[in-house]
């Protein structure tokens, strides 16, 4: 299984760093919704709770664009089938996927993050990097779990650009709710304040929840 | 492994499937034996992809029996499936790598060597192309690439769907030893040419609207009969 | 299959129903801030606590389905998650009215069950279209089966989540004298609760066989019209169309 899971995760970074088709666009529109954001909410900087609000918004409706294209690409490549053929644990796929739409969120993050900090977020957030990162790294988790269940969902249906941004976006809110609100006290300008453990419990249960749900059930989604 | 020599690759009883509102197989009844060749022929439509993809394990049937290699689809499907060879309407292959990675990714989910994808990228002709993307490629080298990954894992049932489209004759002659009669394996062919599908066949099967309405030994069917199946 | 026991169901739910509406309008007291409107309180949480089992319930058949293949779970789950999802609109409408006739708005984002709701009617209302976009019945079982397994989770999750984000500051605004309630309000809710149940097991059960009824009514038409084959269905729908 380890060595299917591999196989796969190496041919679809392959396939990623050739074409170009995720990242890139995942990282141009976080950059143009901060802007947006600027003039939406009409603030020349964010702190606290709404910093964290933005970021997290973009963050999610970014990793949206990510699940759409995780499973499309193979569709339209004709390599699907060719996965299935294989005598391996179908799960195999799940793991690769998840793992993949992990990467994609970290890279587009280490893009994002410096930007949101140049463009809209008020205090530095330099001091609370490790923070940062333990809680990005929890929801990401999260959201790489869930994105890969919706998108293998989505794939079954014939309205897959719209099926998967509907079902995804309920199904993060409990996400969105923990990951803003352990990112807030790091956000604040008088300096970052510790981040309540209650809320990176919640992130781990999210992860635990639906990343057993996820291996459960995705057999049953690859069969025909 | 599992099956007595005796036992057929391939044997059906009954088998059916729906596609929602649609029939697309029912009341397929045979048995394949083992290095023989089944030829299928039938109009577009008439169910001949829908049967190759079932006995890939790719679909599961609705109504009746399959046992493909000993193995009852679909619940031990699993166990079969490294066993067979597919060789699909789309090659199965990722665009975006080249002959050579694509290879390489089927060979490491096979769990078979790199050095075998690379002997036959030579057999077929394709080694000097091996490390363009495959969009640059012609479709019938597309095909030999195909090929290559459908025999790489050395199944024992190929289900070949038109495996000579797109093929000049040298590369034809090319594949022949890997998915022609000398290959040692059972097929289940599909082919639009009559005269070539019944040379190489040992069974025919003719399909229209999803019911076998030829089932004979070739030696048995001429061409005219089986192109009554196209009316 | 599905029709057992509905008349005893039926006459239930009936002499519950009456029977909570007489409690409510004669017996249980009125409350001394919010008056009258409050005593919708025994309509909007049976119909939540109801939906939500009824989601649960939903994700349960799922598994059965996935496990057995009998296609008469995926219909149990399809009805019970159809049928919840009509409750939990009531919910949140009989919400609305009560926070409108309690605090003077249509919607108070501190009252997290309210809340919750509206993020999983947010997810549910994908369910039947998610459905009619997949044609293969077979598919279609089970996608919707996995879909409602997932979402079954994660009510419960969210239920949490969304909790937590409001109870530090703002204390519940719909409650009802926070978790102790005098006997009579206690002895209405209890009567409201069970007569919603029962009512939902006894519509579920009479859609069930009203499904099932016009399967059989296809079936025997599609045998005496020649056609042979049984499993070819009418048309394209979300409700499963052959068990």
């Amino acid at each position: 299984m380890r060595r299917a899971a591999g196989a796969l995760i190496r041919k679809d970074l392959r396939v990623e760093l050739r074409t170009g088709e995720a990242v890139p666009a995942m990282l141009l529109f976080s950059l143009s919704t901060f802007v947006l954001f600027h003039f939406a909410i009409d603030r020349r900087s964010v702190e606290g709770d709404l910093a964290a609000g933005v970021l997290w918004m973009t963050l999610l409706f970014a990793a949206v664009l990510g699940m759409v294209r995780l499973f499309v690409a193979e569709r339209e490549q004709g390599g699907f089938d060719g996965f299935l053929l294989a005598p391996v644990d179908r799960t195999a796929l799940f793991v690769a996927k998840a793992t993949v739409l992990f990467l994609f969120l970290g890279a587009v993050e280490l893009a994002a993050l410096p930007a949101f900090a140049i463009l809209l977020l008020g205090p530095s957030p330099w001091g609370a990097v490790p923070e940062l990162v333990a809680v990005l790294a929890l929801a990401n988790l999260g959201i790489a779990v869930v994105g890969t269940l919706v998108g293998a969902l989505g794939i079954q249906t014939r309205a897959r650009e719209l099926i998967v941004p509907i079902l995804a976006l309920p199904l993060m809110i409990p996400l969105a709710i923990a990951a803003a609100r352990a990112t807030s006290p790091l956000l604040l300008e008088l300096g970052a304040e510790p981040v309540p453990g209650r809320w990176l419990a919640v992130l781990g249960l999210y992860d635990l929840v639906f990343g057993l749900l996820a291996f459960a059930v995705f057999d049953f989604l690859l069969e025909d | 492994m599992g099956a007595a020599d005796g036992a057929p690759a391939v044997a059906l009883r009954d088998l059916g499937r729906a596609y929602g509102e649609r029939v697309a197989l029912a009341g397929v009844t045979l048995e394949l034996p083992r290095g023989a060749t089944l030829a299928v022929f039938g109009a577009n439509g008439a169910g001949k992809t829908t049967l190759l993809r079932i006995l890939a394990t790719l679909l599961r049937p609705h109504a009746g029996e399959a046992v493909v290699l000993g193995s009852a689809l679909p619940r031990e499907g699993w166990a079969v499936r490294g066993r067979i060879g597919l060789l699909a309407h789309e090659p199965l292959l990722y665009r975006d790598l080249s002959a050579r990675e694509n290879l390489r990714f089927h060979a490491r989910l096979h769990g078979v060597a790199a050095g075998r994808a690379e002997a036959l990228l030579e057999a077929v002709g394709m080694a000097r192309r091996a490390a363009e993307p495959l969009r640059s490629l012609s479709r019938g080298m597309t095909q030999r690439v195909a090929i290559c990954r459908a025999v790489l894992h050395e199944p024992e049932l190929l289900l070949l769907d038109e495996p000579l489209a797109n093929l000049d004759p040298g590369a034809a002659g090319a594949v022949a030893p890997l998915i022609g009669r000398a290959s040692g394996a059972a097929r289940v062919l599909i082919s639009h040419d009559v005269e070539q599908g019944l040379a190489e066949a040992d069974l025919v099967l003719g399909l229209r609207g999803g019911r076998p309405a030829l089932l004979a030994p070739a030696a048995a069917v001429g061409a005219d009969d089986v192109r009554e199946l196209y009316r | 299959m599905f029709s057992r026991g509905l008349k005893p169901l039926s006459i239930a739910s009936v002499v519950l129903i009456v029977g909570a509406f007489a409690l409510v309008f004669f017996y249980a007291p009125n409350d001394a801030d919010q008056g009258f409107i409050q005593k919708i309180f025994y309509l909007h949480v049976p119909l939540a606590i109801v939906a939500l089992c009824g989601f649960v319930a939903g994700g349960v058949f799922g598994i059965r389905y996935l496990r057995s293949g009998d296609r008469a779970h995926d219909l149990r789950s399809y009805v019970a998650i159809h049928l919840s999802l009509v409750l939990a609109v009531g919910a949140l409408v009989t919400g609305s009215i009560w926070a409108k006739g309690a605090w003077g708005q249509w919607w108070v984002w501190e009252e997290p069950t309210l809340v919750s709701f509206l993020i999983v009617f947010l997810l549910y209302a994908c369910y039947q279209p998610l459905r009619f976009s997949i044609e293969d019945p077979e598919r279609q079982a089970r996608t919707a089966s996995v879909f409602a397994i997932v979402c079954g989770a994660f009510v419960p999750l969210n239920f949490l989540a969304v909790r937590m984000a409001e109870s530090l500051i703002h204390p519940r605004v719909l409650s009802t004298t926070g978790g102790s309630m005098p006997a009579d309000m206690r002895t209405t809710f209890v009567v409201s609760l069970v007569a919603m149940a029962v009512l939902f097991v006894t519509l579920w059960k009479y859609e069930l066989t009203s499904k099932q009824a016009s399967m059989q009514l296809r079936a025997l038409k599609r045998r005496l019209a020649d056609d042979d084959d049984p499993w070819v269905p009418t048309g394209r729908s979300a409700a499963p169309q052959q068990l």
